[in-house]
Order: C-alpha cells, then structure tokens, then sequence
C-alpha cells in the first residue's frame, strides 16, 4: 500500500532572476527516493525548501503529506495566502516532513545527546521535558550513523563529517514520513557515504515507516545507484522528472552540467565521469 | 542528564543562594542588624507597634535598594541570555543593540534640563525603547532582518548615542556632573521603590519560559528551528522585545550597570556544562535571573560598605570583578 507523500501541481519556483522550475508536476509516493541533480547555483536547495512548504512559490499548489497549503482545517482558506502554510500547519508539518540543512552551527556548547535530542522538539508539548523513549529514540539514531560511543562527548569536538552524520541523526529522532535532505553527504568520506545512502534505502524500503526521501545529490553514479527516480533542473526553469535509469544519461548529464560526461558500466552500476 | 526533577533541584539551590544574598544585604551597613531584627522586618511588626532604628533602616532603606538591585541584576542577565540567543553570539550582552545608550540619552537630556526624578526615570526608558524601534526599524528593512544587519545597526545607534552623552556631559554645569557620572556608571543608590522592577522581572519570565525549548531551537539556527514547527520571525520579535523590556526597565531602576548581561549567562552555561546539561534554556534563563540579581545584591552590598560611608557606583564593582572574569573565561576556552 504506497501512499503521496508530496505532490505539487503547476509549481513555480523562482529565485531573483533564476526560473528554477515552471509548472513543475511531480508525485512522491511512499517507498521513493528521489534525487535532484543540478548546477551549482540553479536554486536546487530552494526548491526543497519551498517543497518542504517553508518558502513560497511564485504559483501553484504544494501537497504535503496530506496537507494542502493554503487550506488548513483549522483557518478558512482567505486567511492563508495560497502557496503558504498556516503556522498551524508548520506545527503539524515539523511531525511529518523532516529536513536536513547544508550547514550546521553550533554557537552554544552543546553534547552530541542533546544535539540529536532537538529532533524530539516538534513532538513534544509546550511543558514537556525528553522523556526515556525519547532518549532512547535518539541513542537508536545515533547508533544507526554509527555515533553511539559519542553521546556524551561536546558537539566542538567532532570533525566534519561526524557533525553531519550527527545531523542526519538528528533528522531520524525526528521520525518524519518525508526526509528531504540537502546533500546530505558533505564532508563525508567514501565509505560512511555509502553507510548514509543505505541507511535512507532501509528506512524508505520498509513498508511500515511508509516513508520517502528527496535528496539533493551531486554525483550522478550515486543517484543511480541509490534513488530509482530523479529531477534534473537545468537552470533555465526547464525540468525533467522520471526514472533514474531512463533519464540519467551521459547526454542528459553533459546538457545539465554544460560540460561532457561519459559513462562507464560495470556489473549493475553505471557510473558518470567527465571527459 | 537534563531532566525536570533536577532542573527544579537546580532552581532551589539558587533561591537558597539568593535568599542568603538578600539577608547579607540586609544584615551589612553601618548600623548593626541582630536577626530578631530581620525577621521583625520582613515577616510583620512587633504586636506594640514600636519598631526599633535598625527595623526601620531595613523596611525603608535597606530592603527596597535591595531588591530593587536584585531585580536588576535579573533583568540584565535574563535579558542577556536572551540577547545570546537572538543573535546567536555569546559574545551579546544586553547593550549591544543601543538599548542602554538611548536611556542614557534620555536621562541626561532630562538631567541637564533639571527635571525631576520621576522625569528622569520615564525620560530614560522612553529613550530605551526610542532606541529599540529604531535599530528594530532600520534592521528590519528589506523584510528579513538578518543577524549581521542588526548587530550592525545596534552598534552604530550605541556609538550615536554615546556621542550625544559625551556632548551632554561636556555641556552639563559642573553640579550636576556628578550625577550624570554616577547615572551612566549604574548606581542602586537611587532607587527608591523597586516593585516596578520586580514586576517586570517576573513578567518577563513568565513569558519567556514557556518558549524556552523554541529558544533552544532557534539557537541553533533559524532554519533548522523552521523545519522543526518553530515560528522564527515571531519568535524572534516576542524575545527582542522582551530583552529590550528589561533592559530598558534595569536601566531606568539603577542606570547602565555594566558586564552583569554578559557575564551571568555564561557563568551559568559553563556551571551548567560540568553537570553535562548545555545551552537550555528551560533551566538557564530562571538559573540566569537568580545567579545575576544576586551577583548584583551582593556587589551593591560591596560598593556600600567597603569604603563607607562613601559610596561606590556599583557598575564600577560589577565591571571591576567582571572583566578579569570574562578575561579568564575566553582565555580558557580557548585551550580546551
């Protein structure tokens, strides 16, 4: 039984100048990943957050796990401008979709417990303190990215890559329905990149989480390998959406990069490297 | 580990600590105070209606310029830690926005017009928030008032404001130069009522807690606090302005008494971080009132007796012990 997770219809996303998408139409069933993959630049992180239902589009309509923007039980449609979420619904929305940020900051010294244990905030009361099965839920996702002898120690003190593994970590004491993550493996080193990719195929294959996952990628051989569908935004408002194995394609990739790309096969992989 | 039980445990041994400032306070000065005394003067009058000299020492001078410095002290750590998080910079502290220099601006004008007392103090505070709008008004500019554009904009308002006092002081006749000088250093000695303070002092925690898990959210970046349901832009509104509100209240009771803001808040997050709690605020910003009012008691209690019956400006006390505290604190954090 697979379920929407998102659907948009007629989306336009602009930044300034930059058309990152018009009259986008997509749908994110359970059980998905998807992957975006684009320039630098052509406003790939602000579309997930306006998927994430935190930035306004320029039109069109925005379905998130069953919320509608603009309509909301609670407010009549006039009192929400179309295109936006009521803070009502952020509030319901922070349960259901999660999001990991490119950056990080840790101004405050803070441990790598209590760091994971801010993914707990939208599903706890305005009195309430973490309870035991929250902490547990947060040990579990720390140990799921391999950080669970890091508990106690200071967040200053990790290197890049474990502070990301630690925000991913954070986004699974979260436990939302939607992941979308904004390339999610920065800073990380070839083989907790894999780790991270795996995880997010586990949590997104098991039918009971019911779960999908959108993620902003880099390296194509990767977006294949992990994600069966894929966007590729071309920087000029046009976009191509479908199966990865279908429209990842050296042709497709040099057009999106503006620089030539060659595949290479090998056993079930393919793999994408400049020229 | 953080949990409600042991951050209530925190809470009373702070009150204690408090309690006990508010009784040294009392007890210290140049007429002797037995504790049939404090308890006489705190907790009711004798059933024959004669009070003795030190009972009336207590209820009319000692105890309102007590708490009053108490509530002071809590307001300008509270609005401190409130400042670090807004800002998402340890090194705040509740001046930086010009806060302090737009009520500096309004009490000397008041001052150096010769008005009275009570002038003084509504010139100061409509000052304070005359700041406030201003830096929140320009900052807020293109829509999205960004850390660096408020910071900014604060710190240019402060040196405008600091320009105007200095041209007042050097304007202001010779008698009325010491006042404007003990005003501007923060001096407790002036007070005369302090429920006001007090009041506010409450109020502003009342409100602010139940937002204290947002605000450790919010600390951690504006748009993780986004994805997690935090309401950002009101958030961030509701905290300047309650900062603003104590500032401006803190400053108008006693002046601009400096480094409490910025010391407290971080004595208590490091005392904080040995017991493996961090940057909570459910437990910091109670934790900060009651460690800054009685950092402030006690310091008030110093300037009073340690040369009397001289006085000293307490800001002057609280800057002296303040900056080699700071000095050992920075230069700590950075070995470790």
């Amino acid at each position: 039984m697979h379920s929407t997770r998102l659907s948009t219809h007629a989306l336009d996303v602009s930044i300034g100048k930059i058309r990152i998408c018009d009259a986008l139409n997509l749908s994110v069933a359970s059980g998905e990943r998807w992957a975006i993959l684009g320039r630098n630049g052509v406003g790939k992180s602000t579309l997930l957050m306006t998927l994430a239902g935190l930035r306004r589009p320029q039109h069109g309509e925005l379905n998130l796990c069953g919320v509608q923007t603009g309509v909301s039980p609670s407010a009549p449609a006039l009192c929400v401008p179309s295109g936006t979420f009521s803070s009502h619904d952020l509030r319901r929305l922070a349960k259901i979709r999660g999001v990991l940020p490119q950056h990080q900051s840790d101004p405050f010294p803070a441990t790598v417990l209590e760091t994971a244990l801010v993914g707990r905030h939208p599903h706890l009361g305005r009195w309430d303190w973490e309870s035991e099965a929250d902490r547990a839920i947060a040990r579990q996702a720390l140990a799921a990215v391999g950080l669970e002898d890091f508990a106690g120690r200071e967040v200053h003190t990790l290197s890049g890559g474990e502070r990301q593994r630690l925000a991913v970590a954070q986004l699974l004491t979260q436990q939302p329905q939607l992941f979308l993550l904004d390339e999610p493996l920065t800073h990380l080193d070839l083989a907790h990149q894999v780790a991270v990719m795996d995880l997010f195929k586990a949590i997104t294959a098991d039918e009971a989480t019911a779960t999908a996952c959108i993620a902003i990628l880099h390296d194509p051989g990767f977006a294949v390998r992990y994600c069966e569908h894929a966007l590729l935004l071309f920087g000029n408002g046009e976009w191509l959406a479908g199966r990865s194995q279908e429209i990842i394609t050296a042709d497709n990739l040099s057009r999106l990069y503006g620089y030539p790309l060659r595949e290479i096969r090998s056993d079930n992989d393919r793999w994408f490297i400049p020229r | 580990m953080p949990s409600r039980r042991r951050a209530f445990f925190v809470l009373a041994l702070l009150l204690a600590l408090a309690a006990l400032s508010l009784a040294v306070a009392l007890a210290a000065g140049s007429i002797p105070v037995t504790l049939s005394d404090l308890f006489t003067a705190l907790f009711g009058g004798s059933p024959t209606g004669e009070t003795s000299l030190a009972v009336e020492v207590i209820r009319g001078l000692r105890l309102p310029r007590a708490l009053g410095a108490f509530a002071c002290g809590g307001l300008l750590a509270l609005a401190g830690a409130l400042m670090q998080v807004l800002l998402r910079n340890p090194l705040a502290d509740p001046y930086v926005l010009g806060i302090s220099g737009g009520a500096a601006v309004g009490a000397l004008l008041a001052m150096l017009l010769g008005l009275a007392l009570w002038f003084i103090n509504l010139a100061a505070f409509g000052g304070a928030f005359a700041a406030m709008l201003l830096v929140f008004g320009l900052a807020h500019g293109d829509n999205s008032w960004t850390r660096t554009r408020l910071l900014l904009t604060g710190v240019i308002v402060a040196s405008g404001c600091g320009a105007a006092v200095a041209l007042m002081l050097s304007i202001a006749p010779e008698t009325q130069l010491r006042g404007m000088l003990f005003w501007l250093m923060g001096d407790a000695g002036q007070i005369s009522e302090a429920r006001p303070a007090l009041a506010v002092l409450a109020l502003s925690l009342a409100l602010a807690l139940p937002f204290a898990r947002e605000l450790n959210v919010l600390a951690r970046g504006d748009r993780l606090a986004q994805t997690l349901g935090v309401p950002v832009a009101q958030v961030k509104r509701g905290v300047y302005f309650l900062a603003a509100l104590a500032t401006a209240t803190a400053v108008t009771t006693a002046g601009s008494i400096g480094f409490i803001g910025l010391i407290v808040p971080h004595l208590v997050r490091l005392w904080l971080l040995r017991q493996g709690w961090g940057n909570d605020q459910r437990l910091l910003l109670p934790a900060t009132a009651l460690v800054g009012g009685s950092l402030l008691l006690l310091a008030d209690t110093l300037a009073r007796t340690v040369i009397a019956p001289q006085q000293l400006p307490v800001g002057v006390l609280t800057a002296l012990i303040g900056v080699p505290v700071f000095l050992y604190l920075l230069s700590r954090e950075k070995t470790t």
